[in-house]
């Protein structure tokens, strides 16, 4: 059996064991013959922490665990890892019997016993073996220290039917030819890798299963799937999906969402039985995750996390406390950074609160409303006695309808006056506000809320088309009711309108539950996802409000300010702020069509004084200007405060504006989903900053964008790169190294959504958020951006930053925008320039030779290209080896119609993918778009 | 030091002479015509005479053999006779003349096989891979001269990567006269990064070898100026510098390297006198990567380039008075 090649496996592994039958199924007496992979030979003496015990699932074998079994014994701290091929499945015995769930889970047991396993055991099952490796692990309690899930499921949700994949697997008609007679079953599951499994891989896969015979067990295990409680394994799964929420060892889930079975609410419902599970979705992986992401990598990188030095029984780290909140999979249990004291604690309605009897303004939509006939031009005013009185029926109606603290709430409603009040009222009950923005593109939207898994979706009729479309997840709430066709087309429950109307007269506030912990989770916002799928980001009621107070000390926003509410998420926090917001009349899918007559209309109906605008809205609005007339411009006079965030925001722009709004100061702030505000500068600053950096007169001024000083509150650092570019560990923030840029801040975020590799990563600097970009801090305490980590290039004499020498290309004649990119293997990279120009070209090219010229002249005299000081020289400080270094030539020149960018500010560079194109031209391949 | 410089009348073989004689050195040259190289002694003949090559290598302390067959067509044959026989020849006799120090000097085209070359390092000589005789043949010479390495007889390969300067007929030259007679095809897009290597740099990267020939023997190095440039961009700028026109034919890299292939069996039936306007080679040259990892060269050397393809290409500018 063991003839045939199996590429990744190493021949050590494979044996077969006989093991003496304990199964219902089984007579007295009898014994049948395992195949297993085991890689206990490979441990070369040395003890392992535990054995890692692989269940596979249907129709795979232990083939599928290979990379663990590798990088078990590899590892510094080794594990024994043992993956079974099940009775009738892979090498091992065809038994001729039907085996059912109960008798799989005695037959594992069985197995451990004969192998005579002991120390501590973490149980992995894929597919049908995990609802297999978990009942071993209840009834081998003793033993257990951690359970590994990846797609499987536990528990058949009576609301939705079995996945349409498996009906047809099941049906009569289908499943003995489907399963057994023929291969489709296997060769359909093989066909779920992404991208697809090499054929030498695929081979392995069906090794074992070449003919009818020995595919009974394909079939029996597609006809053991409980369908109903009338099924023979319908009580064996209840068990199993009860008892593991009484277990109380670590728990990892790692997931790819593009499964046709296992789909994401097998994985909610794993969450809820499993609540401090770390959790990893592999957004783009499918079914056969072993085959499409390193999950290896992945169980190590946790089994070191949660075992290492573990003992019986103490090596279970999670306890009975940390199981409370229902976000607990992403809550650092061990490293939990120091928050502010609890006494600080203002909730984020307080303000709202107090002002309940307020008749002044609280929010004013300026977009017309209704249809036809029918529209409404005036602005819609709420005061905060509105506010207040629509935020508690609300509440009272969400309640009503079932949303409770912790539930996950989707708004998919245009930002104003009904957006704010849903927020609050979600904020008040303690549901977790999903904020996923038309922004990220309709499909990078509809990966958002799917991976977010919101308990209801509330929105507009375009947003509930969309959730049908795409089969979100979700109670689907409308804001006003639908006619009955709609509704029953588009499955919507009720309508807010009847929600509230129904409040007003029921329940009334007294049915509130309390005021929520201010440590429970109180939003998912969205990266834009600008270079791959957007994250979300987790905040706790006590950072959204430390959001707040920090916006109110950096800008001096007091209650009775007047704001237009041009950008999330600072447009939301007007109401906890005190202060009156006004959302013009804009399209907020395309920012970039904001015009100067709508922000004037927008700042007179409120008298505002402050002002948040993307810098593309604002750029619109800069070039809209000439359409204002003498009262529009002296409503925009009263403006004191402009600002522009989301984007990197040029001088020039700010330069611009200071002319339409000249009684502002103009700050833009420097920051991101996972915090923002961190620094901040105004326009007056980023030109003295820019002067000093011509000048060269201060040490560490200049390479890159200026973004300021930390704003109260929030201490940031940089974690200098190494040779090869990488963050070392001992924080600096000397002037003139660069590295990558950390955060520590009373509101920065809780943690990312189901994405625990990412948030381990990001937590690897003990209390610190690392921000991804790269930058420096001059002599006089400023911070300079210089671009994103994962673009830093890594040359023969140094590594280099993009941004510098983006903004110098930029600076050239003929070039409307610039990315700087990496060639080559990591280490010998050259840099390469690709541009957009003025006029725009048709295709991509080689520059051409004039435009190349004037690029290598103006690189050539500037260091804008030179290797950054990396490590902490000792002294003195400012022998920056920068300046001794030379610079590293261009190596070309290209030019396309235009740069991959965000959809949210189409301003942020997929610099990666440009690398992966510019590196295929540019060794003599397609030259297609990028 | 005594140094005997094979092939001294070429271009890079004159500017290793000169470099040698300026540094102080005694040299001796060794190829069928005179090397024009004033202060160097020029012992005429050909690598294919055991008399003449003996007596170039008496009382030498180091030689840096060029010596070759260059060309991109051919009969193999006539490449066998000078680059390998000649080789071996040359290193037997040196070995017996109590020679300490040979620096061979090579070309990346050992071990290029026709796919691109993207940042990496030198590559093993490969006879059997290697595209075209000339290739072939200074691979099968590089093995033998690496495998004559021993204690007492250091031998060190070098290969500089597209040697050019002001009067280089090899490449401007040809480059230029194309370019003048329109007959110059841009091949693909032009994007190809390719390295070259100035002048200067390959003769000073060879004269450091024999500096470092404690470190560098058994070694084959690839030397290049480390400035990968677009292959379209540096043939418009040599066009530019030599006042010829820029190309304006293009010619998709799949369709030059396939007629490349045919234009080379076409020519070795019936050679004629001139080079062949294409071949596979010299298609895949043009059309695909080739830049390479210099930090293991510069390293062992101690040596970086002095002139920038920039200031080389002004130079040439100023060669040409354009």
């Amino acid at each position: 059996m063991v003839a045939d090649p199996w590429p990744g496996v190493s021949a050590s592994w494979s044996r077969y064991i006989d093991v003496p039958s304990s199964a219902g199924i089984d007579p007295a007496g009898t014994s049948h013959r395992w195949h297993i992979l085991d890689n206990a030979g490979e441990l070369n003496g040395r003890t392992p922490v535990g054995t890692l015990l692989c269940v596979h699932g249907n129709p795979t074998w232990s083939y599928l665990w290979r990379t663990v079994l590798a990088a078990g014994a590899t590892t510094d701290q080794p594990w024994r890892v043992i993956a079974v091929d099940q009775l009738d499945m892979g090498y091992s015995e065809r038994t001729g019997t039907f085996r059912r769930l109960a008798d799989r889970i005695t037959d594992l047991g069985d197995l451990t016993a004969a192998l005579q396993l002991t120390g501590p055991v973490v149980t992995a099952g894929h597919d049908w073996g995990g609802a297999i490796s978990l009942g071993w692990a209840l009834a081998h309690q003793d033993q257990l220290a951690g359970i590994v899930l990846t797609n499987t499921a536990v528990w058949q949700p009576p609301q939705y039917g079995i996945p349409p994949a498996l009906q047809l697997a099941l049906h009569p008609a289908v499943h003995s030819w489907g399963t057994v007679t023929t291969p489709a079953f296997l060769q359909v599951t093989h066909a779920l890798a992404h991208p697809a499994l090499a054929p030498e891989v695929r081979k392995a896969f069906r090794a074992p299963y070449r003919t009818a015979s020995r595919r009974a067990g394909v079939g029996n295990f597609v006809a053991d799937i409980p369908v109903g409680p009338e099924h023979p394994s319908y009580a064996a799964l209840t068990g199993v999906a009860d008892g593991i929420r009484g277990l109380n060892v670590p728990a990892l889930l790692l997931w790819g969402p593009r499964d046709p079975v296992f789909s994401d609410r097998y994985l909610r419902d794993l969450i809820c039985r499993l609540p401090a599970a770390r959790v990893h979705r592999f957004e783009g992986a499918g079914h056969l995750l072993h085959e499409d992401v390193d999950v290896a990598a992945a169980v190590l990188d946790w089994l070191d996390d949660t075992q290492s030095g573990a003992s019986m029984p103490d090596g279970k780290l999670m306890t009975d406390t940390t199981r409370h909140a229902s976000a607990a999979e992403i809550t650092p249990t061990t490293d939990v950074i120091e928050r502010a004291p609890r006494s600080d604690f203002r909730p984020l309605g307080a303000e709202l609160e107090r002002r309940r009897d307020e008749k002044s303004p609280a929010v004013v939509d300026m977009a017309p409303r209704g249809t036809g006939r029918k529209t409404t031009t005036a602005p819609r005013i709420l005061s905060w006695a509105q506010l207040h009185r629509n935020v508690q029926e609300l509440a009272v109606g969400l309640t009503a309808a079932g949303v409770r603290p912790g539930s996950r709430v989707s708004l998919l409603v245009p930002p104003g006056s009904e957006l704010t009040a849903l927020i609050y009222a979600c904020v008040r009950l303690g549901a977790v506000v999903v904020l996923a923005d038309a922004g990220l593109g309709p499909k990078g939207l509809s990966r958002a809320v799917q991976g977010a898994g919101p308990d209801f979706v509330i929105g507009i009729e375009r947003a509930l088309l969309a959730a049908r479309a795409f089969g979100w997840p979700g109670v689907r709430i409308s804001l006003e009711p639908l006619p009955r066709p709609a509704r029953v087309a588009l499955q919507v429950r009720t309508s807010l309108l009847e929600l509230t109307a129904g409040a007003a007269t029921a329940v009334g506030p007294s049915g509130l539950p309390p005021l929520p912990d201010p440590d429970s989770l109180a939003a998912v916002l969205f990266t834009s996802g600008s270079t791959g799928p957007a994250k979300g980001v987790l905040y706790t009621q006590r950072q959204l409000a430390a959001m707040r107070d920090t916006l109110a000390a950096t800008y001096d926003l007091r209650a009775g300010t007047a704001l237009v509410a041009g950008f999330a998420p600072f447009a939301l926090l007007g109401p906890a702020l005190g202060a009156t917001s006004v959302t013009p009349d804009m399209d907020v899918t395309a920012p970039r069509t904001l015009r100067a007559q709508t922000l004037a209309a927008a700042v007179a109906a409120i008298d505002a004084t402050a002002v948040f605008l993307s810098p593309a809205a604002l750029r619109n609005v800069l070039d809209t200007a000439a359409d204002l007339g003498p009262a529009d411009r002296n409503a925009l006079a009263g403006v004191s405060l402009l600002l522009s965030a989301g984007a990197p925001v040029p001088a020039t722009l700010l330069e611009a504006a200071a002319e339409l709004l000249p009684a502002a100061r103009l700050h833009t702030p420097y920051g991101m989903t996972e915090a923002l505000p961190v620094t901040d500068i105004e326009l007056a600053d980023i030109l003295a900053a820019e002067a000093a950096a011509a000048a060269g007169e201060v040490p560490g001024a200049g390479n890159g964008v200026c973004v300021g000083r930390s704003v109260p509150g929030v201490q940031v650092a940089v974690s200098p790169l190494d040779a090869t570019g990488q963050p070392s560990p001992a924080l600096s923030t000397e002037a003139g190294i660069t590295g990558e840029i950390v955060v520590q801040a009373p509101h920065a975020k809780n943690g990312y959504d189901r994405l625990w590799l990412t948030q381990r990563t990001s937590d690897s600097v003990k209390g610190w958020h690392r921000t991804g970009d790269v930058g420096h801090f001059d002599a006089e305490g400023r911070l300079w951006v210089e671009g994103r980590l994962a673009h830093v290039i890594t040359t023969a004499s140094g590594v280099l930053t993009p941004v510098a020498g983006e903004q110098l290309a930029e600076s050239v004649p003929g070039i409307r925008r610039a990315a700087v990119v990496g060639v080559g293997p990591a280490g010998r990279q050259v840099p390469v320039a690709v541009v957009e120009t003025s006029p725009a070209v048709s295709s991509p090219a080689l520059a051409p030779a004039a435009l190349s010229a004037r690029l290598r002249h103006a690189f050539a005299s500037s260091p804008a290209l030179r290797p950054v000081a990396s490590l902490p020289v000792a002294s003195p400080p400012e022998a920056s080896h920068r300046a001794t270094v030379a610079v590293v030539p261009l190596a070309a020149v290209l030019v396309v119609p235009d740069l991959p960018t965000d959809i949210r500010h189409n301003a942020k560079v997929d610099r990666a993918r440009l690398s992966a194109w510019a590196s295929g031209v540019l060794a003599g391949g397609r030259l297609g778009r990028p | 030091m005594r140094v005997l410089v094979t092939g001294a009348s070429g271009l890079l073989g004159r500017a290793v002479a000169q470099r040698l004689l300026d540094d102080g050195h005694a040299v001796r040259t060794l190829q069928r015509r005179s090397s024009g190289v004033a202060g160097a002694v020029d012992a005429l003949g050909s690598l294919t005479d055991d008399d003449a090559v003996r007596r170039a290598v008496r009382d030498i302390d180091a030689v840096v053999h060029l010596a070759a067959k260059v060309s991109f067509a051919g009969a193999a044959a006539d490449f066998e006779a000078v680059n390998v026989e000649g080789t071996r020849r040359l290193l037997a006799a040196a070995q017996r003349a109590g020679v300490r120090d040979v620096v061979f000097v090579s070309s990346p085209s050992v071990a290029h096989f026709g796919s691109s070359i993207v940042g990496a390092g030198a590559g093993t000589a490969d006879p059997v891979r290697a595209r075209g005789n000339y290739a072939r043949t200074k691979a099968a010479a590089e093995l033998l001269a690496l495998a004559a390495d021993a204690p007492g007889f250091r031998v060190a390969a070098v290969r500089p990567h597209i040697v050019w300067g002001p009067g280089d007929t090899q490449l401007v030259e040809r480059v230029l006269d194309r370019a003048r007679s329109g007959r110059l095809p841009l091949l693909g897009h032009g994007a190809a990064l390719i390295d070259t290597t100035y002048i200067d740099n390959a003769a000073s990267a060879i004269t450091a070898a024999l500096h470092r020939m404690d470190l560098a023997h058994g070694q084959a190095l690839v030397v290049t100026n480390g400035e990968p440039r677009p292959v379209g961009e540096l043939i418009q700028q040599i066009c530019a510098a030599g006042g010829a026109p820029a190309p304006r034919l293009r010619v998709p890299g799949a369709l030059a390297r396939a007629a490349g292939a045919v234009v080379e069996v076409a020519w070795s039936v019936r050679p004629g006198q001139d080079e062949p306007p294409m071949t596979r080679f010299l298609a895949e040259q043009l059309s695909t990567a080739h830049w390479f990892d210099q930090q293991h060269t510069r390293r062992v050397l101690d040596w970086v380039p002095e002139v920038s393809l920039d200031e080389g290409l002004q130079r040439l500018r100023d060669h040409y008075g354009a």
